[in-house]
């Protein structure tokens, strides 16, 4: 008989462990390997979207909403040749989820993962009209860098994301791709040290080393 | 133990049948029942939902049981809400959603007005695209002399627009109107503006139908909003043959106060040893500018602002005498200004919002004049040769004026407005003609009501009227304006206009009659838009008519009385095309005006194209920035059809007749500027340089404005730029203190 308590007790606790934290657990895993799978806008679109109801319905975890967040700025990168995408709405929609992460998140730490996304929902705004928009979107895109290197130095997205800047940035204004290396070398030795719990950040390691081989 | 893996089995499947799914599904439309792609469906408070595809079809699959609630949210829609019982059987949801009423993606009304600008929606242009438009240098009328609807006027400052004359248009600084926004000039050479562009955060030039909020104007309003704070503290320097300057502006720490000053001294001894100018300069131009101002942000998040500037100039010009080719007439002018403006904004309770604006200036011109023979020398002549002496006199002037306004503004749910208020406007002209003193006095008041109504995003409405009373004329009107903007289409739209402006009379009428009345102007403004952010394309056409215009009546000579039997009116089409996309770097637009515009005012013997108008104006603008080279080159060609001219005569009855008349040849200019930023993109950079250099009519045409003629009519002498070119070169520097660090630590 023991072996059928057993089973019931199994069940009833996969019964009750789903209605619980785990249900969340497994949710925020489905759906964080859906990332690698969405292949247009509209499945990010539609990612971030799923990664809001959980946040809606979980209240306190800022996770959901800074991957629902992440999701879009992903979408923000494949449709900046597009005409049709409305960057402004989009990067609007970035920073109104930072905002709802940003209420929840406590750590110093976890608030520097959000500057990453107000500097990409920046850096995609100020894309659309560089020369115009240099000095409002430009400059807020280095603040948002510039507070999350402050929040969390050991934060290696970052020094990716500074790295990316200056990487895209002419030779003769600052950047290029002998600025960017070290800055990108930095960025693999901080994702090297890395060791993210639960659903912390970790994205980005494979992106620096692909950037960084193009410094050589 | 088969027994124990047969129950074991049963238990997982009773396990998945409680979780046996419910299917939800529908489609999403839009308020013009367009399936509505991307609409986030969630079932509340689970995991549990769906994005519309792009025919806004959904269909998920929750487990859930019993009352749940289904939103539906889109970004710009109201969030569609409807309770379900989930049970075994799907549930279909067919919905649109409503519209949410946004400022941001709602239409505004165009009819008549560019806004310029940064960082401000509908922007044409900004005010560094002031300061690079070749033929500007950085001049704001100049560059706004490159949109549709003004004319290329040499002769005189002012904006000239679609047939309006330059006293006409009027400039506005948060809010109160500027009595002298030109540097005092000398007659037949225009002289520029006061301001800098780089004073404002925000600038609408309306060609037309403008807010009741702003009035005495008959043709065109300028509405400048002045920075709020600046960026981060700075010392600026400029250097170059004509002027140096130098100012600072100190931002305060907590990025809640700033406050600064500027001063610059301009003189053309050198420019004019170097670039031979056809009038001979007895007293070189000299000029002292020197400005201030201080700015804080109140506790409840408004803003006050101060800024005053003062200037004084001094010149003096010789040029031939038009009745005697032995003869030249001396002119010179000695200029003092003071410009101040206070202003006051303010959040109050109940969603009501305030502006208030204070502004007091003073204007003190002291001309003279004096015929003189080959030796410079002051010539006499008999009484019978009147009208040589009437070429002697002194004029001092001075001009006064304090202004209050108030206007309240309250939200009407959603994003409509109401805004009420009123002004007073206090005028004290006093002017000396030789001996003879003259006073003028106004009390000028306006009370105004507007209300800006959004139907829908597609639709808005702008409602208002405008009451005044001038206490030297003694009368009053009441003048109503309305507009309509509605969406056509992504980005496009459609407004219309209409409105009734009136104008006091001008100061130099007033002080030899104040018994006449209001000028007046009505438009009917259509107007087509299509703009993004990289381009713009606009169209409007107008039909505007005058009434009341001031006409001359000759008592001898040099002596006229006014009275208000003018009329006429002004018809065309503008044509505006920005486009920052279709070449790379380079950014060009191109106006074009059509205008068919006839009056009967002044000494005009009859309705007749006032000589200010052509019928044809063009632009086009080009600007192109070399990211290599980190310098930008700015091309500027404007045309315009030829301007009549005339010459009105008094007959023996005491009547003007028209004793000539022609029309000058076409206009045509090519503008040069180019600016080197070697700093710009360093982000640390200490010293911030530009270099500046710029030429006006690089082909070197020749420029004719129009003519002045000889007493007997016989003899005319055309009038011209007093060099062909001007050339300019210039260093800016400015070493900053950048404060978004402590922006940055104090946010954390």
């Amino acid at each position: 008989m023991k072996p059928i308590i057993l089973s019931v007790t199994f069940c009833l606790f996969m019964l009750f462990s789903f209605a619980q934290s785990d249900r969340y657990a497994a949710a925020m895993k489905s759906k964080l390997s859906l990332f690698d799978s969405a292949k247009t806008i509209a499945d990010l679109q539609g990612l971030s979207d799923a990664f809001v109801r959980i946040g809606d319905a979980e209240k306190t975890q800022w996770q959901p909403y800074y991957y629902a967040a992440l999701a879009l700025s992903t979408a923000g990168w494949m449709g900046t040749q597009s005409n049709d995408f409305d960057k402004d709405g989009n990067a609007q929609k970035m920073n109104t989820l930072c905002d709802k992460a940003e209420a929840l998140a406590t750590a110093d730490a976890d608030k520097s993962e959000i500057c990453a996304i107000r500097n990409m929902a920046a850096t995609q705004q100020m894309m659309v009209d560089p020369q115009s928009r240099y000095m409002t979107y430009g400059t807020a895109a280095n603040n948002a860098l510039k507070k999350g290197m402050q929040l969390n130095p050991n934060n290696p997205r970052m020094y990716y994301l500074q790295g990316m800047s200056l990487f895209n940035t002419p030779t003769q204004y600052g950047g290029g791709k002998d600025k960017a290396k070290p800055v990108f070398e930095k960025a693999i030795s901080l994702y090297n040290a890395e060791q993210p719990v639960g659903f912390n950040p970790r994205w980005g390691k494979q992106q620096a080393a692909t950037q960084l081989a193009l410094c050589q | 133990m088969k027994k124990q893996a047969i129950l074991t089995a049963t238990l997982l499947l009773i396990t998945s049948f409680i979780y046996a799914q419910t299917i939800i599904k529908g489609t999403v439309k839009d308020n013009h029942n367009h399936p509505l792609a991307g609409a986030s469906i969630t079932l509340k408070d689970t995991y549990d939902g769906a994005t519309s595809d792009s025919l806004g079809y959904f269909h998920f699959g929750t487990t859930e049981k019993g009352a749940h609630v289904i939103s539906i949210t889109s970004l710009g829609y109201k969030e569609y809400i409807q309770n379900v019982t989930l049970g075994s059987e799907p549930i279909v949801i067919e919905t649109s959603l409503k519209e949410q009423l946004d400022e941001l993606k709602a239409v505004t009304v165009t009819a008549g007005s560019f806004a310029a600008g940064d960082n401000k929606r509908g922007t044409v242009l900004s005010s560094l695209d002031v300061a690079t438009t070749a033929g500007s240098n950085a001049d704001i009328t100049a560059a706004l002399r490159t949109l549709p609807g003004t004319q290329q006027i040499g002769e005189q400052e002012g904006l000239f627009v679609r047939g309006g004359a330059g006293y006409e248009a009027k400039q506005y600084i948060d809010g109160t109107l500027v009595n002298n926004p030109y540097y005092s000039s000398v007659p037949d050479i225009a002289s520029r503006g006061r301001f800098s562009p780089f004073l404002f955060k925000g600038t609408v030039f309306s060609t037309g139908g403008y807010s009741a909020l702003y009035g005495q104007a008959l043709s065109s309003v300028v509405l400048l909003e002045s920075i709020d704070l600046p960026e981060k503290s700075e010392i600026d320097a400029s250097v170059s043959p004509l002027v140096v300057g130098a100012g600072t502006q100190q931002l305060a720490k907590d990025k809640k106060s700033s406050w600064g000053f500027s001063y610059d001294y301009v003189n053309v001894g050198l420019y004019f040893s170097l670039v031979k100018q056809t009038p001979d300069y007895f007293r070189l131009p000299q000029f002292h500018n020197a400005d201030a101002n201080f700015r804080f942000k109140t506790k409840s998040g408004g803003m006050i602002k101060y800024y005053t500037t003062f200037a004084q100039s001094n010149l003096g010009i010789r040029r031939p005498d038009v009745d005697s080719s032995y003869l030249k007439d001396a002119f010179a002018l000695k200029n003092i200004n003071w410009y101040n403006n206070l202003s006051w904004r303010e959040n109050l309770n109940n969603g009501w919002r305030m502006n208030l604006g204070a502004s007091y200036s003073t204007n003190t011109d002291n001309i003279f004049q004096q015929v003189q023979d080959q030796n410079n020398q002051p010539k006499q002549f008999s009484p019978y040769t009147y009208w040589m002496n009437y070429k002697d006199f002194t004029i001092d002037s001075r001009q006064d004026l304090t202004q209050l306004k108030a206007v309240f503004e309250k939200k009407l749910g959603g994003i409509s407005t109401l805004r009420v208020g009123s002004e007073y406007w206090y005028n004290y002209n006093k002017f000396t003609y030789n001996d003879t003193l003259r006073k003028l006095i106004d009390n000028y008041t306006a009370t105004f009501a507007e209300a800006s109504i959004y139907l829908t995003n597609e639709i808005a409405a702008q409602i208002g009227a405008r009451f005044e009373y001038s206490s030297v004329i003694n009368k009053t009107d009441v003048a109503p304006r309305i507009s309509l903007a509605y969406k056509t289409g992504k980005d496009a739209q459609v407004s219309l206009a209409y409105g009734e402006f009136y104008q006091k009379p001008e100061n130099n009428q007033l002080l030899y009659s104040t018994n006449v009345g209001f000028t007046k102007a009505t438009h009917y403004i259509i107007n087509y838009q299509k703009m993004n952010t990289l381009r713009i394309f606009r169209v409007e056409a107008y039909y505007k008519t005058y009434a009341d215009l001031i006409k001359t009546i000759p008592i001898g000579y040099n002596y006229f009385n006014y009275n208000n039997s003018g009329k006429g009116y002004a018809r065309g089409v503008d044509v505006f095309f920005r486009d920052k996309k279709t070449i790379k770097n380079l950014d060009y637009w191109i106006s074009y005006s059509y205008v068919d515009t006839k009056r009967n005012y002044l000494n005009y013997t009859s309705e007749l194209q006032p000589n200010y108008a052509a019928t044809h104006t063009a632009s086009l603008v080009t600007k192109r920035f070399f990211q290599d080279l980190k310098m930008g080159v700015n091309l500027t060609y404007t045309f315009a059809t030829g301007r009549p001219y005339y010459n009105f005569m008094v007959d023996n009855a005491g009547k003007y007749f028209l004793q000539d008349q022609g029309k000058t040849k076409p206009y045509n200019a090519l503008n040069f500027s180019a600016e080197w930023v070697p700093s710009v993109g360093k982000p640390n950079a200490k010293t911030f340089i530009v270099l500046f250099a710029s030429v006006t009519n690089v082909l070197g045409y020749n420029a004719v404005y129009g003519y002045n003629y000889s007493y007997n009519g016989l003899y005319k002498q055309p009038i011209e730029p007093p060099a062909k070119r001007f050339y300019f070169i210039g260093c800016f520097l400015s070493w900053g203190v950048d404060r978004s660090q402590d922006a940055i630590n104090n946010n954390l």
